[in-house]
């Protein structure tokens, strides 16, 4: 009875010592797991496939380093990474365009919740829809392209169907979305502008240009790195729109990396699981250089600040 | 509010988890025909069988026709069906091979199907075993609108010189001669396939598919040469890379296109845009090597029972129905195709007694280019037939690409 009592008062006190270390951890227990058994236990599993020779059906065979070998080789797999690194570029466009839609949005008159709305609007529908609109819009016999191009009789180019623009084409179609998601982090940003400042700037004679680079956009710092963060995210994962507008076509001409994953796995003629965990373990490794970069940025950040 | 909620939740789960568990006389399909016609067709199909078996109740998840290609491999793993709609030929390789489809070789053997529908026993078979009950085949051949030929005075080619010459012909009178959509790459496979089969025949076509020929062969060589006879000039469609194929069929639809190297199946949806059979006309594709014995491309539709299947012995029950004479006229009536059963009755559409005549004369049946060849090598070489057909000026490229993958594919 001693001995028990004794027992629990010891235990009382080691968790009153070490309440505050423990309890931490206790909280994001739930979430580390669902992380270790969805994020990072994938990650191992897809660096193993890729290793083997897999149908997703049958028996695995091993086949070392051949997969990493056969996709040094593969063409389809360097017009990916090509586009992947036009995508990388041109996504970068939604950044300053949100900025600038924020704004001019940013003022008050009357109405201009709907105006904000309407411009929210592309982010809010499915990816699946936009694609979908914009394929319709660049078809060369009824779009909306083809009815510009007939008001001067010119013909138009079959966007969707030449292997030159077809990238453009569909990022054009991702940034839609993506200027309005990039707009409304600037929106929210605005409205933590400090008003004192921009007195204070206009006091000592700072006026358009000079007053945005000098006192609005220092203040918009945690905006512009979230959108930049979520464009290059965008970027890079970009998927549903190729497999809504093209399928990766005209012949292979518009795949980026993550689609050709897929092709490669799951679609129709794939079934190559370990090929498609190699193109898999090499996006990845390309996501991780930027996210480093990301992570590592932020640490400075959190340093400077304390 | 809350309650109602609630109730709802478990309404829905409850539902669901009926749905999963099938009671022991149920039987479940898996069907991808989405469309109007088959899915009226396999309606009628399942009414029979359950007035035949009144102790099976039949449950059938429809499934949308592109959608059914991915899903099928989750559920033959996982949840697996009694009954599951597929592909004869290759495209059933990979299923046999996994040991995820049952061997029915007992069901050919016990309604002595081998002999009624021995046309299609050798798309059946691998490693000497029936895998499935095949149930519907369609022709391919070329659809033309009949009155703008009427028109211009162009007689129905027989030959390739006449194709040509009809071609040329259209063309100058600004009609374009052959409509196509290529965005989903298998209809340029079609033409392949034919352009191949007229060129060499059927064996070419089969040792092509199984990796024994090179893509660079002189015999392939001559094909492409055939090809570009058509490309250069210009005779299919512009931007046919943006289209499906059902966009193709508008053009021909409203006059601006002639001809369209197509499955039967395109008959229906090009009826409902109103072209009537007056308009609307079919002939096999043209003779280019007299000497060669005339095959013909005729993919077959085919239902199998999967090895993880609950309820086998009612899905024996179905394949043996669906193999009968009775059904088969019945289902391919409707879906405007042909049954496989030799004393079936055919329908009395102008085009599919057209397809039957052709069919019964031709020297073997293809089933296409990416049911034959394995998926890899299929994706690889419809992606060069569409890259060809937009770039003819890379062929010499396209053919050494399809050289590597075809090395790596077979090896």
């Amino acid at each position: 009875m001693l001995s028990v009592l004794r027992n629990s008062t010891e235990r009382q006190h080691y968790w009153k010592q070490n309440r505050l270390s423990i309890m931490p951890w206790l909280f994001l227990a739930p979430g580390l797991f669902m992380f270790m058994l969805y994020v990072i236990m994938p990650i191992f599993q897809s660096i193993i496939v890729s290793f083997y020779q897999w149908d997703g059906l049958g028996e695995k065979t091993f086949i070392g380093l051949a997969n990493y070998a056969e996709l040094w080789e593969d063409d389809n797999f360097y017009t990916s990474l090509k586009n992947n690194f036009i995508w990388l570029v041109l996504y970068m466009l939604a950044v300053p365009a949100g900025l600038f839609i924020a704004l001019f949005l940013n003022q008050t008159v009357w109405g201009i919740r709907l105006y904000k709305s309407l411009f929210f609007f592309p982010f809010v529908i499915s990816q699946v829809v936009v694609g979908l609109v914009f394929s319709w819009f660049y078809d060369p016999s009824n779009g909306i392209l083809a009815l510009i191009y007939s008001l001067w009789d010119g013909k138009p180019p079959a966007i969707l169907a030449d292997e030159r623009y077809v990238t453009y084409g569909i990022i054009a179609a991702g940034l839609w979305p993506q200027i309005a998601y990039c707009m409304i982090l600037y929106l929210t940003g605005l409205n933590n502008v400090a008003p004192d400042q921009i007195e204070a700037g206009r006091l000592d004679g700072a006026r358009s240009w000079r007053m945005l680079w000098y006192i609005i956009l220092p203040q918009l710092r945690p905006a512009t790195f979230i959108a930049v963060v979520v464009t290059v995210i965008g970027a890079l994962r970009s998927f549903d729109l190729i497999s809504i507008m093209t399928q990766g076509g005209p012949y292979g001409s518009s795949k980026v990396l993550a689609y050709y994953m897929y092709e490669t796995s799951l679609s129709e003629y794939g079934y190559r699981m370990g090929y498609g965990a190699t193109i898999a373990t090499i996006l990845f490794l390309i996501m991780m250089v930027y996210i480093s970069f990301f992570l590592w940025r932020m640490y400075q950040q959190e340093k400077g600040g304390r | 509010m809350l309650t109602t909620l609630r109730k709802a939740t478990l309404a829905t789960l409850t539902a669901a988890m009926l749905a999963g568990t099938a009671w022991a006389g149920d039987l479940v399909i898996n069907y991808d025909g989405s469309d109007p016609a088959p899915k009226k067709a396999f309606e009628q199909v399942i009414a029979d069988f359950e007035k035949a078996n009144p102790d099976i109740k039949v449950k059938w998840n429809l499934f949308d026709h592109e959608g059914y290609k991915t899903s099928i491999r989750n559920f033959l793993t996982a949840e697996a069906p009694d009954v599951a709609s597929w592909y004869a030929g290759n495209r059933m390789a990979p299923f046999v091979n996994a040991g995820l489809f049952e061997d029915v070789s007992d069901v050919w053997a016990d309604n002595g199907l081998n002999d009624s529908l021995a046309s299609a026993a050798g798309a059946m078979t691998i490693d000497g075993k029936k895998w499935g009950v095949p149930y519907t085949y369609y022709q391919w051949g070329i659809y033309y609108r009949k009155d703008i030929f009427e028109k211009l005075d162009i007689a129905v080619p027989k030959t390739w010189s006449d194709f040509l010459a009809a071609a040329a012909k259209l063309k100058e009178n600004d009609v374009t001669p052959i409509t196509i959509g290529t965005k989903y790459l298998w209809t340029a496979a079609g033409v392949f396939d034919y352009l191949n089969l007229r060129t060499n025949g059927y064996n070419v076509h089969n040792d092509l598919t199984a990796g024994k020929i090179k893509y660079t062969d002189s015999r392939i060589q001559t094909v492409f040469d055939r090809w570009d006879e058509l490309v250069k000039p210009g005779y299919f469609i512009e931007n046919h890379a943006a289209m499906s194929w059902q966009e193709a069929l508008a053009p021909m639809v409203q006059g601006k296109a002639a001809m369209y190297v197509m499955g039967n199946f395109a008959v229906a949806p090009l009826r409902e845009a109103g072209l009537t059979d007056d308009q609307l006309g079919f002939f096999q594709f043209p003779i280019i090597n007299p000497d060669i014995a005339v095959a013909e491309e005729a993919p077959t539709d085919t239902f199998h029972i999967p090895a993880n299947a609950k309820n086998k012995e009612d899905a024996r029950k179905f394949l043996a129905f669906l193999a009968e004479k009775d059904t088969q006229s019945m289902v391919n009536e409707t879906l405007g195709q042909l049954p496989i059963h030799k004393d079936a009755t055919v329908s009395d559409d102008k085009f599919i007694k057209a397809g039957f005549e052709m069919l019964s004369n031709a020297s073997n049946l293809a089933q296409f280019y990416d049911r034959d060849a394995p998926a890899e090598m299929a994706k690889a070489g419809m992606e060069g037939f569409q890259e060809y057909m937009v770039k003819p000026e890379r062929r010499a490229k396209i053919l050494e690409r399809l050289d590597k993958v075809q090395e790596k594919v077979y090896k």
